[in-house]
């Protein structure tokens, strides 16, 4: 129990001071925050008509539409992306926590401001910039079009004229790589910051009697350090997957025409297919699920806790 | 050389990964600042410095009323996210009642739940009621996903208070205003000017929520910087994403200072 019990005062004691300091900002979050919600639990057993205006009557078709094979497929493709984001986070983002965790005191603070910083970069920002780089005549495709060119140069120096044939830009942007690359990028800070933070408070003890034992610094690394990290590893992770699931932005401007992730269809319900019920039940199940996966991290926690 | 156990941040392999996890964060980023200042409108080749891009943005009436309304919006919403905040922060840490925990869970509950979602609920809500599209949806909006982190920032520090110095200031004979004016309120001010910062941040850079409760006349910089970018590519975005990255930059070094002094202070 934390400490805040001590001094906590009974509310009907000054029943003024409690309403005026909680009744304006609670007042606040049910308007414009709990009844939307509730609208859109509402909207979901509705059916639009001809106008697109939601009648409730009530009914179980969208939810059944939600589970057709059509809008499966998204989904399945939406987990499968965003799981796909998480690993190449883990993969990039493990070695720069524990690079950071065990760097000398002065370099931790700058360091971890260089991640952060990203961060609180818009979303679209760092989207649009992502085009720059990956679009068929931007920054990369521009770099791998000087590096042929040196490589012509050197092959027709060495004797071997049209060995690297002409340069062809190659087609990065409008693919589901793209989405994958810029998503990584969004999300890279949530995984890194939540595994520095285990690191940092690990035993360093540990470490030191596995490698005095006799253990490689590769078995170190498997057997003792990422065990401990397993908790931090798991919010980072689950946080990344959550975030990815849900985004529309960045396959709405990175993907290919086929880039449709749940977050897109629905925006595509809200927007130009004018289907509130349905988009309103998309949603709803993408709430639910991100509440099962926080279910599922909090039930980890207490596992292990005990 | 051989490094110590342990001594991972000296090795060779793992500062060829952090050079490497450095470039893809920040290339990008770094190649969208630079070729905002490029004299050629192709975009690939640098071709010389030039504000030029900047002035034609500045000139660009809707980029300006965009940005106009970002800030308007940041403003007021991080204005009354900040009373509204801290009022929640400090009753929770004050006082107990049944069902706080429940009560608790409620009230964080908009900074876990997907964004889309709660943008969606939004415009249907307004729907519903017939209210306009326009700065004061989008407002509320902003409002309603600031409270939380308001309420979090404020809560921290005020658990620290000593109730003491209220319980002195009343003994004193000081009425539960005075007390709250002259004790409480200061003591909380480097909470409420880092938690009204945060949620100015917040509401600048919020793009979800305000794509779908923004009506005509009242885009704001990220929405407008999307419908340019869905045209394509030209230095005019990369001026304006400039522009919106050293704002919160900005915002970011102000919080950090302002954090250091919250430090310093008892």
């Amino acid at each position: 129990m934390d400490d805040s019990w001590r001094a906590a005062d009974d509310w009907r004691r000054a029943r003024g001071t409690f309403l005026a300091l909680l009744g304006p900002g609670s007042a606040w979050l049910a308007v414009f925050f709990t009844a939307p919600l509730a609208l859109i639990w509402l909207y979901g057993f509705s059916e639009s008509d001809r106008f697109g205006d939601p009648t409730f009557v009530p009914t179980a078709e969208n939810y059944e539409r939600a589970f057709e094979w059509v809008h499966l497929a998204i989904a399945a493709k939406s987990a499968r992306i965003a799981a796909e984001v998480t690993a190449i986070s883990v993969l990039v983002g493990f070695p720069v926590a524990l690079g950071i965790a065990f760097a000398p005191a002065r370099w931790k603070t700058p360091l971890l401001v260089l991640v952060m910083l990203p961060f609180w970069t818009n979303l679209l920002v760092r989207t649009y910039a992502w085009i720059a780089v990956l679009r068929t005549r931007g920054h990369l495709n521009n770099a791998l079009e000087y590096l042929h060119a040196r490589a012509t140069v050197a092959a027709d120096a060495l004797g071997l004229p049209g060995l690297f044939g002409v340069f062809a830009p190659l087609d990065l942007l409008y693919q589901e790589s793209a989405v994958i690359v810029a998503l990584v990028h969004l999300h890279l800070p949530f995984l890194v910051l939540p595994l520095y933070a285990v690191l940092e408070r690990m035993d360093r003890s540990l470490l030191e009697a596995s490698l005095d034992l006799g253990a490689s610094q590769w078995r170190t690394f498997r057997a003792v350090v990422v065990p401990l990290a397993m908790p931090g590893l798991a919010t980072g992770a689950l946080l990344v997957f959550i975030l990815c699931l849900g985004n529309f932005v960045v396959p709405d401007l990175l993907g290919g025409t086929d880039a449709i992730m749940i977050g897109n269809l629905i925006a595509q319900q809200f927007g130009a297919a004018r289907d509130w019920p349905f988009g309103a039940v998309l949603s709803l199940l993408l709430l639910y699920a991100t509440f099962l996966a926080l279910w599922l991290r909090a039930r980890l926690a207490r596992g292990r806790a005990t | 050389m051989t490094a110590a156990p342990l001594d991972y941040a000296r090795r060779a392999w793992m500062k060829a990964v952090f050079a490497v996890a450095f470039l893809f964060l920040y290339f990008p980023i770094a190649a969208l600042i630079v070729f905002s200042f490029n004299a050629g409108t192709r975009g690939v080749a640098w071709e010389g410095f030039t504000f030029a891009h900047y002035v034609k943005a500045y000139g660009n009436a809707q980029l300006h009323e965009a940005f106009v309304n970002s800030l308007v919006v940041a403003v007021v919403s991080a204005a009354m996210a900040t009373v509204l905040g801290a009022g929640l922060g400090v009753g929770l840490q004050r006082f107990r009642f049944s069902g706080r925990a429940a009560f608790e869970s409620w009230l964080y509950l908009p900074v876990a739940i997907p964004e889309i979602c709660m943008a969606v609920a939004l415009l249907a809500f307004f729907a519903a009621l017939d209210i306009d599209l326009g700065l004061p949806t989008v407002i509320a909006g902003h409002v309603a996903f600031s409270i939380p982190f308001v309420a979090l920032v404020v809560r921290a520090r005020y658990r620290r208070f000593d109730p003491e110095l209220a319980e002195a200031s009343r003994d004193l004979g000081a009425s539960e205003w005075q007390t709250f004016r002259r004790i409480v309120l200061p003591y909380l001010a480097p909470a409420l000017a880092a938690g009204a910062l945060l949620a100015f941040t917040l509401s600048i850079d919020d793009f979800v929520i305000t794509f779908f409760t923004t009506g005509p006349g009242s885009t704001t910089l990220p929405v407008k910087i999307y419908s340019m970018v869905r045209l394509g590519v030209s230095p005019e975005i990369n001026a304006a994403s400039t522009v919106l990255i050293a704002l919160t930059a900005a915002l970011v070094v102000l919080a950090s200072r302002l954090q250091g002094r919250k430090a310093l202070a008892p």
